[in-house]
This record gives C-alpha cells, sequence and structure tokens, in this order.
C-alpha cells in the first residue's frame, strides 16, 4: 500500500505542469457546443498535439508519449487543475482510440489515430437509435454488402458534438437473420460528410447545438473501414463501454480541481454552515473516486482485468458530480440562475452523466447481477 | 502511487477472516450483552495473539507498531464479524500513552491482550467503563487514570455498554497526543464501519437471493436489486478513503474515511432492514447485531457533521 509517486512520475507532473502554465488560454474559450466554441476547441487539440501532449498514454509511434496509466492520471490531474478546455475529441480519444488499439489494424491506427490526436479528424459516437436506447441490441440501421465495402442506411440519433465533428463510429446490422439480436452487428467508421450522410442538429437542454441525429441513406463505407471481423461488433462495442465507463472515460483529475472550485467558491462566499456538509461530500467524493481509480489502475497493471465494476464508477461519478454542481448554483443565489457563466455550462452537462454511457439504472442492474451474483430479472 | 495491498497484507486479513468465522461470534456477542465475558475475553486473547492490539503499540513497549494499515485492515475483519468489546478504545489508549512511565507500565499488557482499555472525555460515555481493566479520562489537566464510573446505561447496539467516568484519579501526563490519538480512534471506527457495512451487505445478497415472493426470488426484482447495487458502490468508494487515510494519517483524510465508511454503513443497514422485511427487525435474528453496530459507530468519535467539517479543514 503506498501512496508514494516515483521520481518518474513526479518530473512528468513538473513538465505538464509547466508546459499547461505556459500554454492554457487566459481566458476560457467559448462553449465547444456551439461552431465558433468548436473551431477554438480544435485549434487547442492541435496546440496540445504539437508538443505531443493530447493523447499522453498513446504509443509514441501515432503521437502519444506512451507514458502508462499512471503518469495518464498524474496528467489529467494537472489537465484539469490548470483549468484547460474540455476535450472536444473525447470521444475519439478515449473510445475510437482504445477499439482500435485492440482490435484494429496497424494500416487503420496509422490512418486514423495521428490525424485524431491532432484534432484534424473529430470523432463522433453513432450508436443509439430513436428506438434502441438502452437496449442497444435491438438497433436496425443495417450494413449491405457492396463492391469493396458497404452501404449503411437508417438512424442514428443523440450523436454528442455531430453537428460539427467530421466522422463516426458506430454499429450495423449485417446479418438480419442472426439467431439472436447481438449477433450480426459490425463496427464501422464512415465520414459525416459523405453522400447520402443528412446531420441534423438537436439542440440540447439548453439550447446549444452540437448534438445531433444522422439519417443515413445508401453511405459507402470501404472494407478498410470496419473494425475487426464482420458479425463482432457487439463484443468490440462492449469492450469500448468498458473503457468509456471504467478508467478512462471521466478521470478522477475532473472532479478533484471541480471540487475544489466548489470549496473556494464556498469560502469566497464566507463558508455558509449550512453548505458545509454537501462541499465536504463534493470534496470526499472526489478524494475517493480518485483513490478508488488508482487502485483500479494499479490492478489492471498488476495484470487483472477490469470487468463489470467499472459500473460502480460510471453510477458514483455521474452522482458526485450533478451534486457538486448544483451545491455551486445554490451557492451563487440568484447569480446561479444565469446560463452564460462557466458553472452553468458544467452543470448543464453533469445532468446528463447518469444518462449517457449506459444508464444507471442499467448500471446498477449490472453491479447487481454481475458484481453482487443477484438472480437475473425481467429486463 | 501504487495502491495495492501486498500479499502479506491480504494474507493478514484473510487468516483474521477465517479465525472469526470459525469462533462463533453471534453466540459471543449475545453473551457478551447479556454481561457474561468468559467467551468475549477468550476471542480478544486470540486477537491480541494473532497481533492486532500490538498494532497500535510502538516496539520499545513490546508492541508491533505503529503500523494503521495493517490495523485498518484488522478492523475491517472485526467488524464484519462484529466482534464486541472496547477495540477502539484499546488501541486509542494505546496512542494517547506516551510518558515512558505509564506506557511501561500499562502498554505491554494492552499489546498481548491481557488488559482492555476504554477512554473517554471526562464527563462522556466510555464504551465498556464498567469491564475495561484501563480506564483513561482525558480531563481538562490531563489524561488521568480514572478512579472508577458511574452506573452503565444501554446503548442502541446492545452488545455497547455505556458508563461515564468519575472524575479525578492519577494524572498520567500534562500534554498527551490527543490529536494523534483522536486519529488511531476514527480510523479504526472507520475500518470497522466498513466491515460492519460489508457484512450486512453480504447476509442481504444471500438473504434476498433465497427468499421467495410472487414466485420469485425477491432478489430478482429491479427495486431490490438497484437498493443493493447502490450499497455496494457506497462501501466500495469508502474502502480507498479508509485504506489512504491509513497511509497518510492526516485528519482530513482520517475525518472522510471516518464520515464515507460509517455513512455508507449506516445507508447499508437502512437497506439491510428493509430487504429483510419483519425477520429483520427482531432481536433473535442475527442481523440485528450488525445493524445496531453501525447506528452505533456512526457517532462515535465524531458526528457526521463534526468529520466532514473536519475533512474540509474548516
Ligand atoms: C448528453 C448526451 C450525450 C449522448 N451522447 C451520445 C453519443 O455521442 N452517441 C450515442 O450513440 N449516444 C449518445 N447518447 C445517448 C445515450 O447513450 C442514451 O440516451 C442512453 O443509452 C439511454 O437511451 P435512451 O435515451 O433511449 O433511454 P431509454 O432506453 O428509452 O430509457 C428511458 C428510461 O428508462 C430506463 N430504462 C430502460 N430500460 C430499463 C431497464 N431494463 N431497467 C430499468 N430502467 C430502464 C432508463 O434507465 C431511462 O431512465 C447521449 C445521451 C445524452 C443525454
Amino acid at each position: 500500500m503506498d501512496l508514494a509517486v516515483t521520481q518518474a512520475e513526479d518530473a512528468f507532473r513538473a513538465e505538464a505542469r509547466a508546459w499547461l502554465a505556459a500554454h492554457v488560454p487566459p481566458e476560457p474559450l467559448p462553449s465547444l457546443e456551439t461552431a465558433e466554441g468548436f473551431a477554438a476547441h480544435r485549434a487547442w487539440e492541435a496546440e496540445l498535439a504539437a508538443d505531443r501532449w493530447s493523447a499522453v498514454n498513446w504509443p509514441t509511434e501515432y503521437g502519444g508519449r506512451d507514458c502508462g496509466l499512471i503518469r495518464w492520471l498524474v496528467f489529467e490531474e494537472e489537465y484539469w487543475a490548470a483549468d484547460a478546455p474540455g476535450r472536444v475529441n473525447q470521444n475519439g480519444i478515449s473510445l475510437l482510440a482504445p477499439t482500435l488499439l485492440d482490435h484494429g489494424t496497424p494500416e487503420q491506427c496509422a490512418r486514423v489515430l495521428p490525424p485524431m490526436a491532432a484534432g484534424e479528424t473529430v470523432w463522433a459516437q453513432a450508436w443509439s437509435e430513436p428506438e434502441a436506447g438502452s437496449d442497444l441490441a435491438s438497433l436496425r440501421s443495417r450494413a449491405v454488402r457492396a463492391a469493396g465495402g458497404w452501404r449503411l442506411s437508417g438512424q442514428k440519433t443523440w450523436s454528442s458534438r455531430a453537428a460539427f465533428a467530421d466522422r463516426a463510429f458506430g454499429l450495423f446490422r449485417t446479418d438480419p437473420d442472426a439467431p439472436k439480436a447481438h449477433q450480426g452487428l459490425s463496427y464501422l467508421m464512415f465520414d459525416l460528410r459523405a453522400p447520402g450522410v443528412t446531420v441534423r442538429p438537436i439542440g440540447r437542454l439548453d439550447g446549444k447545438p452540437a448534438f445531433a441525429e444522422l439519417f443515413l441513406d445508401e453511405v459507402f463505407v470501404p472494407d478498410e473501414d470496419l473494425i475487426g471481423e464482420p458479425g463482432a461488433g457487439w463484443r468490440i462495442a462492449m469492450s469500448t463501454a468498458a473503457n468509456e465507463r471504467g478508467l478512462t472515460l471521466r478521470s478522477p483529475g475532473r472532479f478533484l480541481a471541480a471540487a475544489d472550485r466548489l470549496r473556494t467558491l464556498w469560502q469566497e462566499r464566507g463558508s455558509p454552515p449550512q453548505t458545509r456538509s454537501r462541499v465536504a461530500d463534493a470534496v470526499i467524493g472526489a478524494r475517493a473516486y480518485q483513490l478508488f481509480t488508482y487502485a483500479a489502475a494499479s490492478r489492471f497493471l498488476a495484470g487483472e482485468r477490469l470487468g463489470p465494476e467499472s459500473s460502480l464508477n460510471k453510477v458514483f461519478w455521474s452522482e458526485l458530480d450533478i451534486a457538486l454542481h448544483e451545491t455551486a448554483l445554490d451557492l451563487l443565489g440568484e447569480e446561479g440562475e444565469r446560463a452564460d457563466t462557466d458553472w452553468a455550462e458544467r452543470y448543464v452537462f453533469s445532468l446528463a452523466g447518469p444518462i449517457y454511457a449506459g444508464t444507471n439504472e442499467i448500471q446498477r442492474d449490472i453491479v447487481a447481477e454481475r458484481l453482487l451474483g443477484l438472480p437475473k430479472g425481467r429486463r | 502511487m501504487r495502491f495495492l495491498l501486498d500479499a502479506e497484507q491480504r494474507a493478514f486479513a484473510d487468516s483474521l477472516d477465517a479465525m472469526l468465522t470459525a469462533a462463533d461470534t453471534p453466540k459471543a456477542i449475545r453473551e457478551w450483552s447479556r454481561g457474561e465475558h468468559t467467551s468475549g475475553r477468550a476471542l480478544w486473547s486470540r486477537l491480541a495473539d494473532a497481533g492486532v492490539f500490538a498494532l497500535a503499540v510502538p516496539e520499545a513497549y513490546e508492541g508491533l507498531g505503529p503500523r494503521p494499515v495493517e490495523l485498518a485492515l484488522a478492523f475491517v475483519e472485526l467488524g464484519r464479524h462484529a466482534v464486541p468489546g472496547p477495540l477502539v478504545e484499546t488501541v486509542t489508549a494505546a496512542a494517547l500513552v506516551r510518558e515512558p512511565g505509564p506506557a511501561k507500565r500499562l502498554l505491554p499488557a494492552l499489546a498481548c491482550g491481557e488488559s482492555m482499555a476504554t477512554v473517554a472525555y471526562e464527563g462522556s460515555y466510555a464504551l465498556d467503563g464498567d469491564l475495561a481493566d484501563v480506564r483513561l479520562s482525558l480531563a481538562p489537566d490531563g489524561l488521568r487514570l480514572a478512579p472508577g464510573h458511574e452506573a452503565t446505561r444501554p446503548s442502541l447496539d446492545p452488545a455497547r455498554r455505556l458508563a461515564r467516568l468519575r472524575p479525578g484519579g492519577e494524572l498520567l501526563a500534562v500534554r498527551p497526543p490527543v490529536r494523534e490519538a483522536l486519529l488511531w480512534a476514527r480510523l479504526a471506527t472507520a475500518a470497522q464501519a466498513l466491515g460492519v457495512g460489508l457484512a450486512l451487505l453480504e447476509r442481504t445478497v444471500a438473504y434476498v437471493g433465497q427468499r421467495t415472493q410472487f414466485g420469485a426470488p425477491v432478489g430478482s426484482f429491479q427495486a431490490v436489486k438497484h437498493r443493493l447495487a447502490d450499497a455496494r458502490i457506497a462501501l466500495e468508494f469508502a474502502r480507498p478513503l479508509v485504506l489512504g487515510a491509513a497511509v497518510t494519517m492526516t485528519p482530513a483524510d482520517v475525518a472522510a474515511a471516518k464520515v464515507s465508511a460509517c455513512e455508507a454503513a449506516y445507508a447499508t443497514a437502512r437497506t439491510a432492514l428493509q430487504l429483510h422485511g419483519a425477520i429483520g427487525y427482531t432481536a433473535e435474528y442475527d442481523l440485528s447485531l450488525w445493524l445496531t453496530k453501525a447506528r452505533a459507530l456512526r457517532t462515535a468519535w465524531g458526528t457526521p457533521d463534526e468529520c466532514r467539517a473536519d475533512a474540509l479543514g474548516a
């Protein structure tokens, strides 16, 4: 049991801190859910990538630093503590990239990853459909064999930032006759500007337009954009989902920084005793999440596979995030109603946490059945 | 930061678990509650032989300590098996007595399990004050060996017996390390509460898996599953705080561990009671041994509010 960091980790932290201090924009960028903000965030990704800070845990050949999981956690702590901009390419970096590194070909990695790291290609996740949300395996969009590739048709929805993104990755039904819904699905990448694609922005809760639905009409995808074998899509997607909910989607650094900001806000407001418990719970929760994640990372590095315990994470951080931001808005009082503040932007985002990446109801089912061993019930 | 238990630490916890599983603690707890201490005392010696109390006693006084991480692991097991007695208080006493004279006189006996200690602020309830061999009183002018105790009062946890200490008695130290000792008290309480919560969850999962209503195990109903999933989540996130606090031993980390472990255990107790239905509400059924302890530990050595304030350093 050891909380000490090695000299190498310390040196890495110092290097990251110095770089961030010199580069983080002094004024917050406009919201990345808007066209203007999207462009500004894309430029920020390029700046990160120029000094190889955009995907530090990737292999060096694809633009990373191959720094390992512990130093990635350290980097994230520094990143969020420096109040650096949100990551516009998060879906690509934390979902598609690990999928490709595990299941893609070297050719796919070499073609897709470097421009992703540089912010040249921003990716959207095209999993959900109007009729397939929690029951994702019931999805109906299909991919039909064509010369040299596949033709995609159907409708995808709730695709974060797809209104401004370049490409998307998603699941398509390639074998409608497969005996079970989650068989016969394939994992494909496609161009959001290809002929046959219509992107319709959907204002999210605060009206910002980056969310979108996608209509696909015979969209051609070359063979080289199929990930893994045809029909293996579900298995590959589930390994992506474990990444999403597990270690890499929400690094503890975010919550440590947010809890720290909350504590400062509380102190600036005169440390009102009636909010003390809620502020303390946010600070304690962020610390718990940090230690839990380091423990999971240590187990992972010791060779253990992380399985359904990633569902514990998902529920914990999403509820922590909402409680923390609600407390901040309450502390702000009248100012808390304003929509044009960082607190408001982050509050609105926190509200979606229990819904995306698998709803918290679904995560609780996984905890109950796969970790506690309770009997399966009706879905 | 490599945040993993080593093989020796895991083996230590496993061996305590095995010993306590074999010891039939529910019987010892019920006897203790009735004021019959023979089986409880025997259990105490075996815990001492395993090194539990020595972990808080410095080597200079025939201990193995101070080793807070191992102590936390041990207390998780003590909580899981609901072991009765002034466990936390004995550890706290070991951290409190530091003057060479009194330390030489009192600590070796605590380390080897020959004596049990209790500790309280003068005028507050001391756990098992009627029974402890060493009664330490935190008086305004220093640490005193209390001359005796007032009448015992029942606790919400029948296995805990409360008695105020009489004022006066031998002065052992003018400036005892109260802040440090409080860290040990809170750490041990937090770990014990975590263990209590884990046991409540384990028993409840087993119960709802086998109890059927409407033709199906009640554990297959989603409302039931989700309450248990929440209990598991709360406990799993309290655990690293407890172990992390044992590593750093800073007041803020220890307070955070105490509040989160005790709140998680208490919430799990509420869930355990609800999901057992009426049988959970009876003293006859063993679940009650853990249910009442979760309530008592919640306010022992610092209420949730006090610990939250300390966690913020405010
Ligand atoms: C901000 C945001 C961003 C998103 N980004 C993306 C994205 O980039 N790409 C993408 O593909 N998708 C994205 N999603 C979609 C998200 O993955 C889905 O919303 C989610 O899977 C839930 O599906 P649904 O909305 O259809 O809800 P439904 O599945 O219709 O569920 C409705 C309610 O019923 C509950 N429910 C359903 N089934 C059960 C059950 N068996 N037991 C108990 N309760 C149940 C749910 O928990 C929920 O509370 C995003 C969503 C949000 C809010």
